[in-house]
């Protein structure tokens, strides 16, 4: 059925990608700290070797009623449901950043409690619906 | 129905069919993007914006897709030999570039007024556009190659190591954190896109389908026809 020549290139073929696979694996498995855009709270608070003067991206949900405005700069939690950050940040916000939807802030580590953010970026999920939509589903939430 | 994509019955078959696709793909798009641009509704949180995702979300999938055609293909080409599938993917190459670097500008365009940035490096945008440069990778060598054997040989290696970024690209929402969210469509679990704006973005998908297998088959004719020229000019 097939010939010789076929049978050959298909198992020098296999091999090739079970390494390229093995490959690929390795080099995402070792660049894991780069390749992820930013740490949890709970990430966070769990990572032991975590510096406090190196720029690095923390991300969640803002927790709901944690906005504080003050003269000089704006409060907020970062929650993943688990665990907490305090960021603080001066600047200005994304148009889609709001209690209870996703953020991602840059910026420093003051301690494993309190966040000095840099840049501020707005994280939406993947729902998509109308207005009218989502209105009904906080509704039937709230009851 | 594949003896249809062979040399000897290629013309004949692409232009009864020409005519056909050329219609529907019309059809496709002009609803779909009435639907997208007017009928559809505005997204809870997103508002307008979310409009971009119709033209974003159609082009992603066709630059994915051919390449993982491209791959297959070449996988196919360097173990049966044969000699259509190079031929084929050397076809989907223009295309499927094209709709990569749609979808990194789309993408770009919907991420200023959404997240409040034009680019990060995460995993989903940075092995996107590691597949436009394997794109780009795969056309040179058969631009700048002069031999056919060793063009076919070289592209086919860079079209199966490109194609291990194709999982990458796919589950690098789910594997690590991102900006980029979570999929909306899967084939494990309800979709969590409302249907008012699913319904306009299966059309624009059909309709960008359709438009990707015309400019393939217009390429593939031409490839087809170079080919047989060239075998018969080393003939005589």
């Amino acid at each position: 059925m097939l010939s010789k020549k076929t049978r050959t290139r298909i198992v020098f073929m296999t091999f090739l990608l079970a390494a390229s696979v093995l490959v690929v694996f390795v080099v995402l498995k070792s660049l894991e700290e780069n390749v992820v855009y930013f740490f949890s709270p709970t990430e966070v608070h769990s990572k032991e070797n975590i510096s406090f003067n190196k720029k690095i991206r923390i991300g969640g949900l803002v927790k709901d009623g944690s906005i504080i405005n003050n003269q000089t700069s704006i409060n907020f939690i970062v929650t993943d449901l688990n665990n907490e950050i305090i960021v603080s940040y001066k600047g200005s916000l994304p148009n889609l950043f709001s209690e209870g939807k996703g953020v991602v802030a840059e910026g420093k580590l003051k301690d494993k409690k309190y966040f000095i953010a840099e840049k501020i970026l707005a994280k939406h999920d993947e729902n998509y619906m109308p207005p009218e939509v989502s209105k009904i589903l906080k509704k039937t939430k709230e009851q | 129905m594949f003896k249809n994509f062979f040399p000897n019955k290629i013309l004949s078959f692409t232009n009864k069919l020409f005519s056909i696709l050329i219609v529907l793909m019309l059809l496709f798009l002009f609803l779909g993007l009435i639907y997208a641009l007017f009928l559809s509704p505005p997204d809870f949180t997103q508002g307008d914006s979310v409009r971009i995702m119709y033209v974003h979300v159609p082009a992603s999938f066709i630059a994915l897709g051919c390449f993982g055609f491209m791959g297959i293909a070449s996988i196919c080409a360097l173990i049966f030999k044969i000699k259509i599938l190079p031929l084929m993917a050397k076809s989907l190459a223009p295309v499927g570039s094209v709709f990569a670097l749609v979808s990194i500008v789309t993408g770009s365009l919907w991420g200023k007024p959404t997240w409040g940035t034009w680019w990060v490096w995460d995993a989903r945008l940075t092995s996107m556009l590691i597949l436009f440069i394997f794109y780009i990778a795969y056309i040179s060598v058969w631009k700048f190659v002069d031999n056919y054997e060793k063009a076919n040989k070289i592209s086919s290696i860079i079209a199966i190591i490109g194609s291990f970024n194709l999982p990458v690209i796919k589950y690098s929402v789910d594997w690590w954190n991102t900006l980029h969210q979570t999929s909306s469509i899967t084939l494990t679990s309800a979709p969590t896109i409302h249907y008012t704006m699913l319904i306009p973005l299966i059309i624009m998908l059909i309709g960008t389908i359709l438009y990707t297998l015309i400019v393939f088959l217009m390429k593939y004719k031409t490839e087809i026809m170079k080919f047989k020229l060239d075998k018969r000019k080393k003939e005589n």
